[in-house]
């Protein structure tokens, strides 16, 4: 049990992860969920809750909320029931959000994760629900006004909310992960947090450790981000210790995180007790998911990340990290698996995409989706380093081209004129040259005990190396030192 | 069982329907009424009896899931009391 | 020309006798000349309705013709209707003009029916007298000292007065029936989900039923066969197919066994309780069966209705809230102003009342009590009828306590106004077919026989009626009051 900020203080922490599925259509309309489009284009007169009009259920929103009730090993409910939460915003054109309380799709489920110090943790899960997302309000175009966009309004989400079994923030972010990892395997997400596709709201409470009596809770809404997530629960619960530690008390409320001051403060205007009237959604009938439904879903189920990450180091015996850093989703797998099938080499393609590749992206903050270096390319990249014609060095700086579009690996070799010498005489030319000019760390190798000459053949080659401006081949090099030496 | 006005207004609130002074006590008279009538069903015994939401045992169809051409947003907002720019228009959110 | 039945329209649209246009201009003259002071209509469509008789008269020249083609017909304002205004009874919705047809809407114009125009009603059909009517009530035909009842009052006078044959209505706790009752016409209200909702503009969704307003059972028939038919875009529509309504009205009654329910005239005048036992022993006389059944939580139909209806309503209504459409409030100080303040003068007192109703009983601490109790009580209304119908074909009984009302005789007490439709509530919740015929007149009243089918039944219902109306002329008495003729 790992202790927040003040000694002798246990952080509980609770999520309510919102993930917004990636059908076509809306949950309750044929409009189009698409990002990014004109105000309101992608608003259909059931999503302008114009009167009259009537909702009709997505058959794939159902399909996916029952797909990760399976992958998340919970009871799926047979007949679910959609409720209306009544409450007034301008994003919400109903008057209410169509949601489900008693009668969820996914009962009670669980999920595992992994802990700092080794070992895992079972988190429960205490139902997932289908809801409707709502609409935008913009403030910065017009003076003393706001407009709205409904474009989002009517989109599907399905709420997954966690039992209070978290410790700290970084075990929220590994549930985060874990989570988003589900979901991009399972195809339920697109999980692209950027835009939004995976929102969380994050319940926190503290008390002293041994206590088996909850604290008293605040919530803090819509963080998009694992960092945020992290930062905003140490924050809370760092002040909500520091309150009582100085005799106050914490107040159940509201609390909306400043990401860029990283505090949060109270929210305004929302502490007007809410009473949110839930009842059935009379225009909605129950949902029945029958047997059929269910077994065609199970069969369907893809390997989900902890089957993967046990397969990749079994299959091309990678660390435990490495796995992991590739298995974290779905589309970072096929890229490596592509990879590592062209250049049939497991653990140079796992280094590759980790390193070279992630850090990139990260550079850029691009998705993989959008990766301008094809999984194939970066096979023969490897390709090329294993058949000698390249260094590990030189290739940086051919991905580093492939990267900016500047061609294809052996385009870019042949532009640069990076082809390796493999020619012995040439290389056997610059090997007699680096043992003449270090006359001295030659007679030290000689007399070297053999266990130390490991290292010493490192300089020459290095020397070597920087002689042919790295386009020796290492391998021949190595070769020849060791004869002349 | 008479409202107190502060329930008056309470409801009036969660509805979001302005009620001004002069007509609450009409108000109340008539809600009162209303409730003093639907209490009858106090009296009858429905223990273990199952809540009937629609009248019909009918199950809930599903729509495949494909993007209807909609309508176009210049269309659907014509009768919008303030919009611009593609946009309904309202008093400041405030968050 | 007025005077014909809707069968008898169609031979003479056929014969050539006259055409759809004549016709048409015949009725839109009878509008003209008595709806300013019958004011059954809110809004009339002259030139579209010219425009039909022109396409229905080229149809059936064309040799195109079904039961409906070239028939002139009034909507209630309830149902949306592209292009033509639709005002559903409020302020709220005084210049709304959808850009979409209601199902039924759509579904009569493509059996070639001609729309005369939009129907007066009770404001978003709450309400039993038409008072509640944001462009004032309609009067009764019969005495315009009286109220025509409602919600479909407009329908209702508008086929009494014969300013339409036949007219569409919709009826969530009596409001076919009892305005159909009070002008001494035949209404029926379908079973639950057999008339698609869709465009037609919710006041209690799990209750509301579209349904026909005419002269007879037989145009009745008519009418409900080109409304009903399942409708994907409306979840609670049924898929049942729409059997032949007008084909099985030859069937002989023999053996027919019409349960009088004896509730109903516990507490009924005995001068209207003389006009319905006449009509039931005509019935009788055509070899039906009366016996006596019981419905014993008939008394707790409407307290449940006045839990429920309002319930749905409160939610239905929040939609109406300014920002998309409809009525918005002059200068608002903020967003709050503009919710409450266009709430509060865009709607009516009794809707007021009623979303007030429907937001207490569903709030913290009062659903259980309220709404949940009353969807107990709900189901065993149900369990009363299916008890019913376990000894008997049809139920039996008055559609209304008495004749029409003066204006303004109930405005002061709500519930006194609510026991108008304390015999045609039960049928709502239990969402089974009812139709009510005239059987009469009290002191130059109309009173209304109901007939209350089993689920689906209609074409059982709509048959005993037309077998009564051929051997009866009750159907056939004109009003006799001459102030607006």
């Amino acid at each position: 049990m790992s202790r927040a900020v003040g000694a002798g203080w246990e952080t509980v922490i609770g999520l309510e992860v919102h993930v917004q599925l990636a059908t076509r259509s809306k949950l309750f309309s044929d409009a189009a969920v698409e990002f990014g489009q004109p105000p309101n284009v992608c608003a259909s007169a059931i999503d302008m809750a114009l009167p009259g009009t009537l909702p009709s259920v997505n058959e794939n929103a159902i399909r996916m909320a029952v797909r990760f009730g399976l992958a998340i090993d919970a009871q799926i409910n047979r007949r679910s029931v959609f409720e209306r939460k009544n409450y007034f915003y301008p994003d919400l054109p109903k008057g209410y959000q169509t949601t489900q309380l008693a009668a969820p799709v996914v009962g009670a489920g669980r999920l595992r994760i992994a802990l700092a110090g080794g070992g895992e943790r079972e988190v429960r899960i205490h139902h997932a629900h289908l809801e409707e997302d709502a609409g935008k309000s913009l403030h910065e175009e017009f003076p003393g006004a706001s407009g709205i966009d409904l474009n989002r309004a009517g989109t599907p989400l399905l709420e997954i909310v966690c039992e209070p079994d978290l410790r700290s923030g970084p075990e929220a972010v590994a549930l985060l992960r874990q989570i988003h990892a589900l979901a991009t395997y399972l195809e339920i997400s697109d999980g692209d947090m950027s835009q939004g596709s995976m929102r969380c709201d994050v319940n926190v409470s503290v008390r002293p450790a041994g206590d088996s009596a909850l604290g008293t809770r605040t919530e803090m809404k819509n963080l998009n981000s694992f960092r945020f997530v992290e930062r905003a629960i140490e924050g809370e619960a760092a002040r909500q210790i520091a309150l009582i530690e100085e005799g106050g008390k914490v107040v159940q409320e509201t609390r909306l995180y400043d990401s860029e001051a990283n505090l949060s403060r109270p929210m305004r205007g929302k502490e007007m007790a809410h009473d949110y009237r839930y009842f059935p959604c009379p225009d909605l009938l129950p949902v029945i998911i029958d047997e059929a439904f269910i077994a065609a879903e199970r069969d369907a189920l893809p390997e989900l990340p902890a089957a993967c990450r046990e397969r990749l180091m079994r299959e091309h015996g990678l660390s435990v990290d490495a796995a992991n850093l590739l298995t974290a989703e779905r589309a970072t797998v096929d890229y490596f698996e592509q990879v590592a099938a062209v250049c049939s080499a497991g653990k140079m393609a796992a280094n590759w995409v980790n390193g070279e590749l992630a850090a990139q992206l990260n550079k850029t903050g691009g998705r993989l989706a959008d990766c301008p270096v094809s999984a194939a390319e970066l096979g023969r990249l490897i390709a090329r380093i294993l058949d000698g014609s390249l260094s590990g060095k030189l290739a940086k700086t051919v991905f580093a081209d492939m990267w900016a579009g500047r061609g294809g690996v052996d385009a870019i070799i042949a532009a640069r004129g990076l082809q390796q010498v493999r020619d012995s005489g040439a290389i056997e030319a610059l090997v007699d040259k680096v043992l003449a000019e270090n006359a001295a760390q030659v007679e030290n190798y000689r007399t070297a005990r053999p266990e130390k000459r490991g290292k010493m053949l490192g300089f020459f080659v290095g020397q070597a190396m920087k002689l042919s401006g790295g386009k020796a081949a290492p391998g021949e090099v190595n070769r020849l030192l060791r004869e002349k030496l | 069982m008479a409202l107190q006005p502060d329930e008056i207004a309470r409801l009036a609130r969660l509805a979001h329907i302005q009620v001004t002074a002069e007509e609450c006590g009409t108000l109340t008279e008539r809600l009162d009424a209303v409730l003093d009538m639907v209490r009858q069903l106090q009296a009858c015994d429905t223990a273990g009896v199952e809540p009937l939401a629609h009248p019909l045992d009918a199950v809930q169809e599903l729509r495949p899931d494909a993007v209807a051409d909609a309508e176009s947003p210049e269309t659907l907002m014509r009768n919008a009391p303030a919009a611009a720019a593609g946009l309904f228009l309202v008093p400041r959110v405030l968050d | 020309m007025h005077e014909l039945s809707v069968a008898q329209m169609a031979q003479g649209l056929a014969a050539g006798a006259f055409s759809s246009l004549e016709l048409t201009q015949h009725f839109l003259r009878r509008i003209e000349a008595h709806n300013g002071h019958l004011n059954a209509y809110i809004s009339v469509c002259a030139e579209q309705a010219l425009a039909s008789a022109r396409r229905a008269d080229a149809a059936i020249a064309a040799g195109q013709q079904g039961p409906l083609t070239g028939v002139p017909l009034a909507h209630k304002d309830i149902f949306c209707t592209a292009g033509v205004r639709t005002t559903c009874g409020s302020r709220m919705l005084a210049e709304f003009v959808p850009p979409y047809d209601a199902t039924v809407v759509a579904r009569l114009q493509a059996a070639g029916a001609v729309v005369l125009g939009k129907t007066n009603m009770d404001e978003f059909a709450m309400g039993s007298s038409n008072e509640t009517s944001y462009f004032s009530a309609v009067r009764n035909p019969w005495d315009t000292d009286c109220v025509p009842g409602g919600s479909s009052g407009g329908s209702a006078a508008a086929v009494a007065a014969r300013l339409a044959p036949i007219a569409t209505a919709t009826d969530t706790g009596g409001s076919i029936r009892q305005p159909a009752a009070l002008c001494g016409v035949t209404g029926l209200k379908p079973t639950y989900g057999r008339v698609s909702r869709w465009g037609m503009i919710a006041f209690a969704s799990s209750m509301d039923q579209g349904g026909p307003i005419g002269q007879s059972a037989e145009d009745c028939a008519l009418l409900l066969q080109a409304m009903a038919g399942h409708d994907p875009k409306d979840s609670t529509s049924i898929v049942e197919p729409v059997p032949d309504y007008c084909g099985q009205f030859g069937g002989p009654l023999d053996g027919l066994k019409i349960g009088v329910v004896e509730e109903y005239f516990a507490d009924l005048g005995d001068a209207v309780a003389a006009r319905v036992r006449g009509a039931l022993a005509e019935l009788e006389k055509l070899g039906t069966r009366l016996v006596s059944v019981r419905l014993p939580r008939s008394h707790l139909a409407v307290p449940a209705y006045y839990v429920l209806a309002p319930a749905e309503a409160s939610a239905n209504l929040a939609r109406f809230d300014g920002v998309r459409y409809g009525y918005r409030c002059a200068e608002p100080v903020d967003l709050l102003d503009l919710y409450c303040r266009t709430r509060a003068e865009g709607f009516g007192a009794e809707v007021k009342r009623r979303i007030l109703v429907g937001t207490y009983v569903l709030s913290a601490g009062f659903y259980d009590a309220y709404f949940r109790k009353a969807q107990q009580v709900r189901r065993l209304i149900k369990e009363d009828f299916a008890a019913a119908f376990a000894q008997v074909d049809i139920l039996a009984g008055p559609s209304c306590p008495a004749g029409a009302f003066r204006f303004g005789s109930k405005t002061a007490d709500p519930v006194a106004m609510y026991l108008q439709d304390i015999y045609t509530i039960a049928a709502n919740l239990a969402g089974l077919p009812a139709l009510s015929l005239p059987c009469g007149a009290v002191a130059g009243k109309p009173i209304g026989l109901q007939l209350i089918g089993n689920y689906f039944a209609e074409a059982r219902i709509l048959g005993a009626a037309h077998r009564l109306q051929q051997a009866t002329d009750w159907h056939r008495a004109v009003p006799a009051a001459e102030g607006w003729r």
